[in-house]
């Protein structure tokens, strides 16, 4: 968030942005089978961590319980499909109705609160939904889950054909979810609105008497956040077939967290590359643990433990942080 | 002035923290226009007393009328919208947004939404080159000298083209050249505003004031001209005669 930007800046921020669109288009055609998948779901966490983003990076509100919302798109759209055999497409809008509602309601109740007691309000209302998860275990099948079929995956209206279990099909899907995503992010950034959540991080009482209301604008914060989270969720359960409890768990709570921290909280393209680094990063010391301790069961887990305390320590700002400290300050 | 009505009306305000009046049944007109000063010793309730009137503090009874209109329960963020601003004692500015930023915020509140970016730019350049910090507008506002963070706060408080400007102790920590300037601002801002000024230095408020009141222990002791406050032997007492040095 810089004053006001040139007209100099302002064709470097698109050009990047647009770069990173079109680089990511391209990557489809290069790229092995594994790593195509890879960046396929990377893509849709990463519109996850934006969703994230808006609410901890740019209100300032740290949230221990996104999971909820991720989970509320993923089995809001997935079980109507499982069970009533829902077409996806609007599948897909009430999974993304079912985040924006909880996140509405979440928001009311938790933003009575600030700091600490928010962390502590959001992450109780995830473990209500991660144990509703479990406790309605004849409809999700709690943490084995539940699997979408191919059939129940494909959406065909008139001409357009469109099966989730192929592989470019699912890649083109994430990658225009995830375009949509960031440019909303830029979009939220360089608004009004985005000038109002950063001066209600930055000094709440003061934004309250330039008279805005910071209540209505947080809970706004809250649900657009929970609606994008929401959105990754749904295309989660589309695109990979799968739905299980672990998504409602404290750990995808976690993950957005640590993301948006290693990319740069508050930066449009720090959610990406910090999910990015991290999903690489996690699996290749879990492979090298794994081949130096066979038999020590070690998890990614300890990993995303041990990178958020190096991150703390050595890297506060993240990565584009950090970057926007120290070269680009017109990083948006 | 008689056929104009008030701008601010407080009528028997009162208002307790436990045990302690604070304000206790303070009646105060503002006329529009007017520069008020509010004066006291420390502790005497001026800044209760404004917070009630900006929303910050809610009152234990009493009624606040602005521009003949009941704004005694309305939050403080509607108070800004009718035409309140308060600029604090203590500096409150966003130390890591932009100058530019600071005075964006107030601008985007009092324009219309369908403005575009130029108009924003526009009225953002006007309103520090106001208070001379035009040329500060990209640098961080944390980064300002203190007595700049000062013009910084006045300018977020003009932004909002208030009708009544309520500036808390705001030449504190500021030096005498500082001060000089400070004088001719608030001149120039109550040609179109009504101010209302808590200030602890005479000389500022002897040379700004159109009227004066003087609160102890949460109740109006005296209020008049300049002069009358100076000849007032109870405000001598109290407050005057005292070597005053906070």
């Amino acid at each position: 968030m810089s004053g006001h930007l040139t007209a100099r800046d302002d064709a470097r921020v698109w050009g990047l942005h647009f770069g990173l669109i079109a680089l990511l288009f391209a990557a489809q055609y290069v790229l092995p089978d594994y790593h195509n998948g890879v960046i396929a779901r990377v893509m849709v966490l990463a519109l996850f961590a934006m969703g994230y983003n808006v609410l901890f990076g740019y209100t300032g509100l740290l949230s221990l319980g996104h999971s909820m919302f991720f989970a509320a798109g993923l089995y809001g759209a997935g079980l109507p499909i499982y069970h009533f055999g829902v077409h996806p497409l609007p599948a897909f809008a009430i999974g993304i109705g079912c985040g924006t509602a909880l996140a509405l309601l979440v928001g009311a109740l938790a933003l009575r609160t600030t700091g600490v007691a928010f962390m502590i309000v959001t992450l109780m209302f995830a473990q209500v939904a991660y144990l509703m998860s479990l406790w309605l275990g004849e409809w999700t099948r709690g943490d084995e889950g539940l699997t979408l079929s191919r059939a129940e995956r494909i959406i065909e209206i008139g001409p357009m054909f469109l099966d989730m279990t192929n592989r470019d099909t699912r890649y083109i899907i994430a990658w225009a979810l995830f375009a949509l995503g960031l440019g909303i992010t830029l979009l939220i950034a360089r608004s009004r609105f985005g000038r109002v959540l950063v001066a209600i991080r930055e000094n709440e009482e003061r934004a309250r008497m330039l008279g805005f209301d910071t209540f209505a604008n947080k809970l706004a914060s809250v649900a657009i956040s929970g609606a994008i989270s929401a959105t990754a969720g749904a295309a989660y359960v589309l695109l990979f077939g799968y739905m299980g409890s672990t998504f409602a768990s404290i750990q995808y709570s976690i993950l957005p967290l640590l993301w948006v921290l290693l990319g740069g909280a508050a930066t449009t393209l720090g959610p990406f590359f910090g999910t990015l680094l991290m999903f690489y990063l996690a699996e290749m010391s879990n492979d090298a643990l794994n081949a130096w301790f066979p038999d020590a069961r070690l998890n990614q887990i300890g990993i995303v433990g041990v990178a958020l305390i190096l991150l703390v320590l050595f890297f506060p700002k993240g990565l584009f942080g950090s970057i926007r400290e120290r070269w680009l300050k017109w990083l948006p | 002035m008689a056929a104009v009505t008030p701008l601010l009306v407080v009528d028997d305000l009162h208002r307790s923290f436990g045990g302690l009046k604070a304000v206790d049944g303070v009646d105060l007109t503002v006329m529009p226009g007017e520069v008020r000063a509010i004066i006291g010793p420390n502790g005497a309730g001026k800044s209760t007393l404004v917070g009630l009137i900006c929303g910050r503090v809610e009152p234990s009874s009493g009624s606040i009328l602005f521009d003949g209109r009941d704004i005694t329960s309305m939050p403080a963020h509607r108070r800004v919208r009718q035409g309140i601003a308060y600029t604090f004692q203590i500096t409150s500015i966003f130390p890591n947004l932009t100058v530019f930023d600071n005075v964006a915020l107030p601008v985007q509140r009092s324009q219309h939404h369908a403005v575009g970016a130029a108009r924003l730019r526009a009225g953002v350049m006007e309103a520090l080159e106001r208070v001379g910090l035009s040329d500060r507008a990209d640098q961080p506002a944390g980064e300002l000298a203190y007595g700049h963070q000062r013009l910084l706060e006045v300018a977020m408080g003009l932004s909002l083209k208030p009708r009544l400007l309520i500036l808390d102790e705001p030449t504190q920590g500021l030096s005498d050249g500082e001060i000089e300037g400070f004088i001719g601002l608030v001149r120039e801002i109550a040609r179109d505003a009504t101010v209302m000024l808590i200030e602890h230095n005479m000389a500022v408020v002897m040379s700004l004031a159109h009227r004066i009141t003087v609160l102890s222990s949460g109740k109006v002791l005296a209020e008049g001209t300049p002069e009358e406050i100076r000849a007032d032997a109870h405000v001598q007492a109290a407050y005057l005669g005292t070597p005053d040095d906070d």
